[in-house]
C-alpha cells in the first residue's frame, strides 16, 4: 500500500544571528502508511519539531526547507504557493501544540475557537460545526460536552485544554494529525487522561499522525513506529515493540537506558541516623499573616519532616503542590509563618536575616533553570568563587585551586573558568549550579527539580553525578521532582506532598510494593511504563481523577474531591493524620486499614 | 540556494539600511563633538555682528545665513549645541542615575519601600510636565543650573518606572535567590547581581530619555524660560529668529532642523544598538 506521508530526504537550514546558514534537519527520510502513527523521538534540538511542522509547509522564523520532498497523499507539500498551503494547513494537516493554554485566545469562547477551522474552509454549517465538536468533545471524555464550549480558556484545566485543542484539530477531519509533545507540559495523572482520549480518538478515526516527543514511554502507547533523531539525522527507524524490546543503534539504547534510570546505590544502610533536618508544624505561604498564623495565600500546612544524616529524601507531587516553597522554607528565602526548622539540633530562624552566616553556609540550594540560577553576566569563575570568598574570605591562588577542585569534582573541564554561563550546554550550566553548591561545603543541599530541565541522556549524568557527591561527600540531600523515576533512582525515603500537606512518607524500597494513600496510588500508577500496552492495563487509567483543582480547604481531605475511596461525611470533615502501615509508609488517610 | 537571500543583502533596501546605520551614529557623534568644539569651530564669533543684511539668505559667505542681528547663523547653531547638547546630557545622566539607584534599590528591597517610592514618583509623574517645568523655572529663574535640575526632576519618575519594572524582573531569578540564601547585602545583590543584567535596557532608556529631554529643553528655551539671552541654544534660536518667518529666512528653520536631525538621529542609532538584539534576546 502507497504511504500516505512520504518524506524524502528533507533539508532545513537556519540562518544564526551571524547571518550564515547551517543545516538543521540533514536528509531525512521516513514514510507514515494511512491509519499509522509515526512517533518522532530525540532530544532537543534534534529537529523533531521542525520536521513536523514542515509536514504542513512550515518552517519557523529564520529557518526554510532547502530540499527534498514531503509528500501527503497526492499533495506535494513543497511545492505549494501560499493559497495551496492555505487549504492544507488546518484542513489537510491539523496541529496539536505543546502548550494548549499559550495556542487558545483567552479572549474568545472555546466554542468558536474550536470550529474555526471548519468555517474557515467553509466545511459545515454553523450548527453543523457546534454538533460535530459536542461529538468530539464526548469522544476525548471532556466533562459536560454540551456547556464547556461556552466557556472561555481559563475556566478549563490544562488537561482539558489539550484535549478541547485535539477536538479542533479534529474537526476538519484531517487526513493527517500532527502532535507536539501534547503532554509535557502537563502532570503525569493529567497526561494520562489526554493520552487515553487520544489513543481512542485516533483508533476511532483511523487517524494518521505524527507524534513528536523526547517521552519514550509515551510514545510506546500511541506510536505504531519510532524514527529516531539526533542533531538532525535519523539514528533508527523501527517498530514500537521492536524498538523497544531490540534497539538497533546505540543512540537508541542509551535513550532507553536513560527513560528508566538504574537505581543508584545509596551509601547509607539501616534506618537509623542522626536526625540532621527537622521540620516540624511548618506553615508557610504568602500575603500578610493572620492572628492565626497562617499567611493569606497559604502555600504548606503543618509540615512534619525529619532527613537522617547523609540521606536523600524525596519530594514528590504536582505542579502547585508547594514542594518548591517547601525549599525555599528550609533555605530560608520564604519564612515560615508557623512552626520550627531545625539543623543539627539547632532552631534556625525563618528569614535569612535571622540565621547566622554559618548557618547559611550549611544549607544551599540548586535550582531547577540552570539557565536562570546562574548570572548570565558573570565568568564561571566568579560564580563558583564567590562563596569561597564569601563564606571562607578565600582570595588569589587558594581561592583558584579550590575553584579548580570544584570543577573537577564536577567533572567539568578547566578551561571553563573564564567563560560565561551562556557558552555553557544545559548539562554544563547544572553542573556549575551544583559547584556553586558545594563550594559552600553545605550540610544538606536542597535540589528543586534539577534534571528536570535536561534531556534524558544528560539527565542521567547528572543523576550520576549526585549519586557520587553523596558517596563521597556525605551529603544530605532533599530532592524535590515532579517526576517519579527520578527521585526513585537516587532517593532513600519519599515523601508525597499534595496540596500543601504530607499525604504519605515511604522508605524508597517501598514504592513498588505495599498500600499507598490513593493519591501516591494514581501517582504512582499514572508514571507511563516502557511498554506497549502499559496505557490499557495500568490501574490508574480506570481511576476517574477528573481535574478538578484542589483547592487548599483547612476542613477535610484536600485529595476528597479526586478521591474513589473518599467517605463522604468522614474525609470531606477532617483532616486525616499520617498513620503507620505496614512497610515504613505513613499515609494521611482514614480509609487505608480500615477495609 | 542561497540567492535569495545574496538578493536580499545586496537589493536597495538592504543599502538603504546600511548606510542609515552608519550615517545616523555619525550625525550624534557629529552634533556631541560640537557640544564641546563647536565654541571654536564655529567660523564667525557667534555673539559678532557682522557686515551683513538682517536675515540673509544662505549664500557662501554665510551658510547658513544671518538672525535678525545679522550674526552668522551657522556660527550660532555650532555654538548653541553646547547648550541644547550639554543641558539635556547633564539631565539626561542625572535622571537616569538616580532612576537606575532607586529601581535598583526598590527592587532589592521591596516592601515597604518599594511601594512608598513608587507611589511618591507616581504622583509626580501626574503633573504635565511643561507646567511643571514652567512653575519651576518661574520659582527659581532661570539659570542653567536650575534648569539642568528641573530636566532631571522632570523625568526622574519615568526612569525609575523603567529601571524598577527591569530590575524587578532580574531580582526574581534563581541567581538573585541563590545570592540571597547566602546572605549578601542588599547593595552587593543590587550593584553586583542585578545592575550588569540592566545595562541594554538602561542604555536605550537613556537615549530615549535624551530625546524628550532636548525637546522640552528646546520648547522652555521658545517659551523663553529655558537658556536666557546672550547666551542660546536651538530653542532660543527658533523663538528670536520668529521675525524672519514672513522673509522667509532659513535662520528660523535651520536650529529647528538641527533639533530634529539630533533627536532622529539619537533615535534610530538606539533601535539599531538595541532593537535587533533586545528581539533575539526575546526570541
Amino acid at each position: 500500500m502507497e504511504p500516505l506521508i512520504d518524506i524524502r530526504d528533507l533539508r532545513i537550514r537556519a540562518r544564526t544571528t551571524e547571518g550564515h546558514e547551517i543545516e538543521i534537519v540533514k536528509g531525512v527520510s521516513f514514510s507514515v502508511r494511512r491509519g499509522e502513527v509515526m512517533g518522532l523521538i530525540g532530544e532537543s534540538g534534534s529537529g523533531k519539531t521542525t520536521i513536523a511542522l514542515a509536514t504542513m509547509g512550515y518552517a519557523r522564523y529564520g529557518c526554510r526547507i532547502a530540499g527534498g520532498t514531503i509528500r501527503i497523499g497526492e499533495t506535494e507539500v513543497t511545492r505549494l504557493d501560499g493559497k495551496g498551503l492555505q487549504q492544507l494547513r488546518g484542513r489537510k494537516v491539523a496541529y496539536i501544540a505543546q502548550s494548549a493554554a499559550a495556542s487558545f485566545n483567552p479572549s474568545r469562547p472555546i466554542m468558536a475557537q474550536v470550529i474555526e477551522s471548519a468555517l474557515i474552509h467553509g466545511l459545515m454549517g454553523e450548527a453543523a460545526a457546534h454538533e460535530k465538536a459536542i461529538g468530539l468533545f464526548r469522544a476525548m471524555a471532556i466533562p459536560q460536552p454540551e456547556t464547556i464550549g461556552n466557556r472561555y480558556p481559563h475556566q478549563v484545566s490544562g488537561g482539558q485544554l489539550q484535549r478541547l485543542m485535539a477536538a479542533m484539530a479534529l474537526i476538519t477531519d484531517p487526513d493527517v494529525v500532527i502532535f507536539d509533545e501534547p503532554t509535557t507540559a502537563l502532570d503525569v495523572t493529567t497526561q494520562i487522561e489526554v493520552l487515553k482520549a487520544f489513543k481512542e480518538a485516533i483508533r476511532d478515526r483511523n487517524t494518521t499522525g505524527i507524534y513528536v516527543t523526547h517521552d519514550l514511554a509515551v510514545i510506546a502507547q500511541i506510536a505504531d513506529s519510532i524514527t529516531v533523531l539526533r542533531h538532525g539525522e535519523v539514528q533508527e527507524i523501527a517498530t514500537t515493540p521492536q524498538l523497544i524490546s531490540n534497539p538497533a543503534h546505540e543512540y537508541s539504547r542509551k535513550l532507553l537506558a536513560a527513560a528508566e534510570p538504574a537505581l543508584r546505590p545509596s551509601p547509607v544502610t539501616g534506618e537509623a541516623s542522626v536526625p540532621l533536618l527537622r521540620v516540624s508544624g511548618m506553615s508557610a505561604g504568602y500575603g500578610l499573616v493572620g492572628p492565626d498564623g497562617m499567611p493569606a495565600v497559604p502555600v504548606l500546612r503543618d509540615i512534619e519532616l525529619t532527613l537522617g544524616r547523609g540521606r536523600a529524601l524525596g519530594v514528590i507531587g504536582e505542579s502547585g503542590c508547594g514542594k518548591s516553597t517547601l525549599a525555599r522554607v528550609v533555605a530560608g528565602l520564604t519564612p515560615a509563618s508557623r512552626g520550627t526548622v531545625t539543623l543539627d539540633g539547632v532552631d534556625l530562624a525563618p528569614g535569612i536575616a535571622g540565621r547566622s552566616r554559618e548557618q547559611l553556609r550549611e544549607i544551599q540550594l540548586v535550582f531547577q533553570m540552570a539557565d536562570t540560577a546562574l548570572n548570565p553576566k558573570v565568568p564561571i569563575d566568579e560564580i563558583i568563587g564567590r562563596p569561597l570568598t564569601f563564606f571562607f574570605g578565600m582570595k588569589g591562588a587558594e581561592r583558584d585551586r579550590r575553584v579548580r577542585e570544584l570543577l573537577d569534582l564536577t567533572h567539568l573541564p578547566a578551561s571553563v573558568r573564564d567563560r560565561l554561563p551562556g557558552d555553557l550546554s544545559g548539562g554544563q550550566k547544572q553542573r556549575v549550579n551544583f559547584a556553586r553548591a558545594l563550594a559552600a561545603q553545605p550540610k544538606l543541599l536542597l535540589c528543586d527539580e534539577v534534571t528536570s530541565a535536561l534531556d534524558t541522556v544528560v539527565a542521567a549524568a547528572i543523576l550520576d553525578l549526585m549519586a557520587e557527591l553523596r558517596r563521597e561527600l556525605g551529603l544530605t540531600t532533599m530532592f524535590i521532582s515532579h517526576d517519579i523515576k527520578t527521585i526513585r533512582a537516587i532517593c532513600d525515603d519519599i515523601m508525597v506532598l499534595y496540596s500543601g500537606r504530607v499525604v504519605e512518607t515511604m522508605p524508597a524500597a517501598a514504592l513498588e510494593t505495599g498500600h499507598h494513600h490513593p493519591y501516591a496510588g494514581l501517582l504512582l500508577g499514572s508514571v507511563p511504563a516502557l511498554r506497549t500496552d502499559w496505557l490499557e492495563t495500568t490501574p490508574a487509567a480506570s481511576l476517574q481523577a477528573q481535574g478538578v483543582p484542589p483547592a487548599l480547604s483547612s476542613a477535610g481531605c484536600a485529595f476528597f474531591p479526586r478521591c474513589t475511596r473518599a467517605e463522604p461525611g468522614l474525609c470531606d470533615t477532617a483532616v486525616p493524620p499520617l498513620r503507620p502501615l505496614p512497610g515504613g509508609i505513613e499515609a494521611a488517610c482514614f480509609r487505608l486499614g480500615a477495609d | 540556494m542561497s540567492s535569495t537571500t545574496i538578493s536580499a543583502r545586496r537589493g536597495p533596501m538592504a543599502i538603504l539600511a546600511r548606510t542609515g546605520r552608519m550615517i545616523m551614529p555619525a550625525i550624534v557623534l557629529f552634533w556631541l563633538a560640537m557640544a564641546f568644539f563647536g565654541y571654536w569651530v564655529a567660523p564667525y564669533d557667534p555673539a559678532g555682528i557682522q557686515d551683513a543684511d538682517l536675515f540673509e539668505g544662505m549664500s557662501r559667505k554665510f551658510w547658513l545665513g544671518t538672525d535678525y542681528f545679522g550674526r552668522d547663523m551657522l556660527s550660532r547653531i555650532l555654538a548653541g549645541a553646547r547648550y541644547t547638547v550639554g543641558i539635556s546630557l547633564m539631565a539626561t545622566s542625572l535622571a537616569v542615575a538616580s532612576g537606575v539607584l532607586l529601581g535598583l534599590a526598590a527592587s532589592a528591597i521591596g516592601g515597604l519601600f518599594d511601594a512608598a517610592v513608587s507611589r511618591f514618583l507616581d504622583a509626580l509623574i501626574s503633573i504635565p510636565s511643561k507646567m511643571f517645568g514652567l512653575v519651576l523655572v518661574a520659582a527659581f529663574g532661570a539659570s542653567i543650573p536650575v534648569l539642568v535640575l528641573t530636566l532631571a526632576v522632570i523625568y526622574l519618575p519615568g526612569c525609575y518606572r523603567i529601571n524598577r519594572s527591569v530590575a524587578v524582573n532580574v531580582a526574581a531569578l534563581d541567581f538573585v535567590a541563590v545570592a540571597r540564601a547566602r546572605g549578601e547585602s542588599t547593595l552587593y545583590i543590587m550593584i553586583r547581581e542585578i545592575l550588569p543584567n540592566m545595562v541594554g535596557p538602561v542604555l536605550a532608556d537613556f537615549g530615549l530619555r535624551f530625546i524628550y529631554v532636548v525637546l522640552l529643553l528646546s520648547s522652555l528655551s521658545f517659551l523663553g524660560l529655558g537658556v536666557q539671552p546672550p547666551q542660546a541654544d536651538w530653542g532660543s534660536l527658533v523663538r528670536e529668529n520668529m521675525p524672519g518667518l514672513p522673509y522667509g529666512a532659513p535662520a528660523v528653520i535651520m536650529p529647528a532642523i538641527a533639533i530634529a536631525s539630533l533627536t532622529i538621529a539619537v533615535n534610530l542609532t538606539i533601535d539599531s544598538l538595541f532593537g535587533r538584539h533586545a528581539r533575539d534576546g526575546v526570541r
